[in-house]
């Protein structure tokens, strides 16, 4: 099946999420599931003050592009076609903000030898 | 054609590589053998067989000819055509406007792969350079290929939702050929054939649904008044002053009764209405015989399923004409202030028509003025111009 990042952009930095709110992101590869998709992996960025960003070897405090809702995490999933990835990525948890949905040209994890 | 074999190769610059084949595959055959009894069927099949083999072979395909789509109107069109083939054009129409890609793609998109016109005819409709269309069709493609759009109708639970960006698209069409932004032909006619052309297609597959029967009765009394909208000499002919004798009636007619079966959906939806207020214009006998508190009525109504800024500018001359030119100025003056109408010329034009007949001229001429300044389209122009004088 085709495979898609789910972006999640919130203007609450993660460490304020209520625990509701949580609860419902630990649910969501389940619900996917159940739905007739696939959460393949998932990554819960820290808060955006955390980050340092490298531009032509120069060093700036925060992120690449300043954004009012931030990148939060990416997640990543198989679905039949962009309308069932889209049905899927509805389903994902959003206090103040939205999610995008880009298809994946590839995806690895890399296994230590 | 195109639709058929986009539903084997499911990559739409791939199936348009397919058809040009098989019409060169049949110019080659139809000579040597003769054009077979039905032709159509013929270039489908082979369309569909090429687009088979092409996907096998794993090709990618891309076309730089023009696209050979076969013209509706040909007498190639078989009516006991393989029964495939409707379902197909609708999945084309549905693939094409779907809510992922930007309207300005949608509406690129169906006047190409569905109506077959022409990059060049396009780019001109729409005031466009033609390697800026070009790129934008090609990356509206490339989208559905790499996004995975997929080609289906969209099941019952979703199809309100997906229709309504495939009716805007094609009243966008319409409208665009109602009154030509730019150039010297108020009308042009040819965009607007196709739109009711798609209109028709689209209640024939799906005559169940409301909104689509309202936007063709829409498109009907369009049509039916078009002949009357200039004059012999292509000048802008007022309402009041056209010739209703010149309307087509018997399109009127099948409007009325569209507009009937479009109004039962409860609440009926923005086409229907829009559709019930044109076929009241043009039942009336005259402006001044018009059911004018019916149609503000339904502009009420239509606010409420359709907040948008240019709805409230109509209603506003509807209310004019049911409680006189100064309700419908403060109306007017209203919309102004909240400043969503800021480049729409027919804001100004409205409010001028409105001075006028309060008799504050002067009032009045500056906002022919300000219209003016809006407007590019020749015949429109003459009128604002003579209404200056």
């Amino acid at each position: 099946m085709p495979q898609y990042a789910v972006l999640i952009y919130e203007r609450v930095p993660p460490e304020e999420l209520p625990a509701e709110v949580m609860e419902a992101h630990g649910a969501l590869p389940g619900r996917i599931a159940e739905a007739g998709g696939r959460t393949i992996a998932g990554l819960a960025l820290a808060e955006p003050s955390t980050a340092t960003s490298i531009r032509d070897g120069l060093l700036t405090d925060g992120p690449f592009i300043e954004t009012k809702e931030v990148l939060g995490g990416i997640f990543m999933i198989e679905a039949r076609d962009l309308d069932h990835a889209l049905e899927l990525a509805k389903m994902t948890p959003i206090v103040d903000g939205g999610v995008e949905v880009r298809p994946l040209i590839g995806f690895q994890v890399l296994e230590d030898s | 054609m195109l639709a058929a074999s986009v539903r084997v190769t499911r990559d739409l610059d791939a199936a348009e590589e397919s058809v040009q084949e098989a019409y060169v595959a049949a110019l080659q055959a139809w000579s040597r053998d003769g054009v077979p009894a039905r032709p159509g069927a013929w270039l489908t099949t082979v369309a569909r067989r090429n687009a088979l083999n092409a996907m096998a072979r794993g090709r990618t395909l891309r076309a730089k000819l023009p696209l050979l789509i076969e013209p509706e109107t040909t007498d190639m069109d078989e009516p006991n055509e393989i029964p495939a083939i409707p379902d197909d054009r609708l999945r084309l129409v549905f693939t094409c406007c779907h809510p992922a890609l930007s309207r300005e793609a949608q509406v690129a998109l169906t006047l190409r792969l569905v109506c077959g016109v022409s990059t060049t005819d396009i780019a001109h409709a729409f005031l466009v350079a033609e390697p800026t269309l070009a790129a934008r069709l090609t990356r509206a493609k490339k989208k559905i290929a790499a996004a995975g759009i997929p080609y289906v109708v969209p099941g019952p639970a979703d199809l309100p939702s997906r229709l309504d960006p495939v009716l805007t698209v094609v009243h966008l069409l319409a409208t665009t050929a109602h009154v030509a932004p730019t150039g010297d032909a108020l009308v042009r006619v040819d965009l607007a054939d196709r739109a009711l052309d798609l209109a028709r297609m689209l209640h024939a597959l799906l005559p169940a649904e409301p909104e689509v029967a309202g936007l063709l009765a829409l498109l009907l009394v369009h049509h039916a008044r078009r002949a009357t909208r200039t004059d012999a000499d292509g000048r802008l002919a007022l309402l009041e002053d056209q010739d209703r004798s010149a309307w087509d009636r018997a399109a009127i007619a099948q409007a009325d009764a569209l507009v009937v079966g479009a109004l039962g959906a409860a609440p009926p939806g923005r086409f229907a209405l829009q559709a019930a207020i044109a076929a009241l214009h043009a039942q009336a006998a005259s402006v001044e015989e018009t059911d004018w508190p019916q149609i503000l009525a339904l502009y009420d109504e239509l606010q409420r399923v359709w907040p948008a800024p240019v709805v409230a500018l109509n209603r506003a001359v509807a209310v004019a004409m049911v409680d006189g030119p100064a309700a419908g100025l403060a109306e007017v003056e209203a919309i102004e202030r909240a400043g969503e109408l800021a480049g729409y010329r027919y804001l100004p034009s409205t409010k001028a028509d409105l001075l006028r007949r309060l008799g504050r001229h002067e009032e009045a001429a500056e906002a022919y003025r300000n219209a003016l300044a809006l407007t590019e389209n020749a015949a429109e122009r003459a009128f604002l111009g003579e209404r200056l004088a």
